[in-house]
């Protein structure tokens, strides 16, 4: 789209307080973390601190088990991004290009379930895993989260737009539905599997409440919800507290400026084929 | 006759793996979904709390709960976290999205930077911005001080307590509407913005006959997302306005009364029939929508 001249720099001005707006907190939250205790309740209010010391961040990984938020938050984000390609990707495949007995149905029951708020099957989630005796154990923040409708919604959607005769040519080939599934389709919809792999692993990497809910040891925790217990003990001391949060904050964002990309798509994906 | 016997082998052959194929999704779904909605709503029907065998009390949970003024709280605070985050998410992702598609000069590094809250965990952002908005140090405060502002206490006061949810709510949001409206935008052809050109229309019209009516698949996409999504607002809440915060009467949600009741009081049958007020709620809101979409969404 061309611009007229005489409203770029009015485009420029309003774009570069936008940034601000978005890039502030984020500095704030850098600038404080660097500060000291004295310093960031100083009164009058001093924007930069005098010396970038780096006790907090030793601090706060000497308290928290940090290594240990960082490997189960990835390990569970793995379990689960791998375990939903893996579903999703099998059942969207039947569900497009294979004939069975009360396909539709099927189908139409389990979209249904995506109307269904979370928050419902929060409780029963639990005392499911109470009888699993899993609570408070790494298995439990990735078990109920394996099977997603919207990831098999998503992938039938790309199946649906490849060419019938890629799977006709492969049959008379002598090919198994397991072939043409693994061999020829799935390759084909790479682009969309590297799209719900990225929302499901941000998806995981966000979620709050299940974390909380379902483990209370320290080395059973994510990121995510080590910061939401953090918060109630040190809720004070935000030096602390920020220099927790970019600890927390800067795997994603380094993913997210490496495949900057693959992320749009991903997200952008949620819209488009809806 | 043959051929017909081949035929259904073939077509047997072919239902099997399919049934093969969606079995590991049915049984999580049967377990996960299924299965965990039922024991749901029995539990809603129950006393059951941490431990011991639940007891049926029929309608005691509903009854309780709409006697309950912390219920009623919880109800109107969260429409007004819909009525209040979701037009200002929705019109402002536009805006911004129109903008980061114009030509301009760096505007992959402005697109950076507006993504950015779309990739970072509520939970850190939640920690900032309680930073940000407190009273006797934070940064806003300080900064309205220069402009002969007295303090305010943004998230203990009940006048402020909920809107100071919505701007981080809303500062978090519009990052991801406006990926999904940018992606909308680059699909409307140049043609259509060419042709309205040479028939000599202003940015004004360009705007709303052409860009506004094209994107509002994307429009309405995102709408509905966020009020869902809204509808089920819970992490800013628990993390930036403690329990004995004098606010938090006037910030609970329904999700965040749903939490409280089931994971830190242990009323897990009452916090059961919370969630299922949520669900019927989204129920009407979302065959509300279907209903819009006909009228209001322009498909090609």
């Amino acid at each position: 789209m061309k611009t007229q001249r005489k409203y770029r720099w009015l485009i420029h001005l309003v774009l570069i307080l936008l940034s601000f707006f978005t890039l502030g907190p984020f500095l704030w939250m850098v600038i404080t973390s660097f500060k000291t205790f004295d310093e960031s309740i100083r009164i009058p209010m001093t924007w930069l601190p005098e010396v970038w010391q780096t006790a907090n961040y030793v601090e706060v990984w000497h308290k928290f088990p940090f290594f240990r938020f960082y490997f189960n938050t990835f390990f569970v984000m793995a379990v689960v991004v791998v375990g939903q390609l893996l579903i999703c990707s099998l059942a969207a495949y039947a569900f497009a290009r294979l004939q069975f007995p009360g396909r539709n149905a099927i189908f139409l029951f389990c979209l249904s379930l995506m109307m269904v708020p979370g928050q419902i099957f929060t409780i029963p989630h639990y005392e499911i895993m109470v009888k699993m005796h899993l609570v408070d154990t790494v298995t439990a923040l990735w078990l109920p989260k394996l099977f997603s409708v919207f990831g098999v919604f998503m992938l039938r959607q790309f199946f649906l737009t490849l060419p019938r005769e890629l799977d006709e040519a492969a049959k008379i080939d002598g090919a198994g539905y397991l072939r043409i599934y693994g061999q020829i389709l799935l390759p084909l919809i790479k682009p969309a599997l590297i799209s719900l792999a990225i929302l499901t692993a941000l998806t995981t990497w966000k979620d709050l409440m299940w974390p909380l809910i379902i483990n209370s040891s320290y080395d059973k925790l994510t990121l995510s919800a080590g910061l939401g217990l953090l918060i109630g003990e040190h809720t004070t001391y935000y030096p602390l507290v920020m220099a927790a949060a970019v600890l927390a904050v800067w795997p994603m964002l380094v993913l997210f400026f490496l495949l900057q990309k693959h992320f749009i798509q991903g997200i952008a994906l949620t819209g488009t084929k809806a | 006759m043959l051929q017909r016997k081949r035929c259904s082998r073939q077509a047997r052959r072919e239902a099997v793996s399919a049934y093969l194929f969606i079995l590991p999704l049915l049984l999580g779904l049967g377990v996960f979904n299924v299965y965990s909605f039922g024991v749901n709503i029995y539990y809603s029907f129950t006393n059951k709390s941490s431990f011991g065998i639940p007891n049926w009390v029929g309608l005691k949970n509903y009854i309780d709960l709409f006697q309950n003024e912390k219920f009623y709280s919880a109800l109107s605070n969260t429409f007004k976290y819909v009525v209040i985050c979701v037009p200002c998410v929705v019109i402002l992702s536009i805006f911004v999205a129109v903008l980061l598609n114009t030509n301009i000069r760096g505007r992959g590094v402005y697109r950076t930077l507006v993504f950015l809250p779309a990739v970072t965990m509520p939970a850190a952002i939640g920690l900032i911005w309680k930073w940000i908005f407190n009273y006797e140090f934070g940064i806003l405060n300080h900064l309205l001080s220069g402009f002969g502002i007295e303090k305010i206490a943004w998230l203990s006061d009940p006048e402020y307590v909920l809107l100071s949810v919505c701007v981080v709510v809303i500062w978090a949001d519009v990052s991801t509407r406006v990926i999904i409206l940018l992606a909308g935008l680059q699909n409307i052809p140049d043609v259509y913005y060419e042709a309205a050109r040479i028939d000599g229309a202003n940015s004004a019209q360009i705007f709303f006959r052409i860009t506004l009516p094209q994107l509002s698949p994307s429009i309405f996409f995102v709408t509905v997302m966020e009020i869902i999504g809204i509808f089920q607002i819970f992490d800013f809440i628990f993390l930036m306005i403690p329990r004995s915060s004098s606010g938090v009467s006037h910030a609970r949600s329904l999700v965040s009364y749903f939490y409280e009741a089931a994971f830190q009081e242990y009323k897990k049958g009452y916090g059961a029939a919370i969630t299922l007020v949520l669900f019927l709620i989204i129920l009407v809101v979302t065959i509300f929508q279907m209903w819009m979409q006909k009228k209001w969404v322009h498909y090609e």
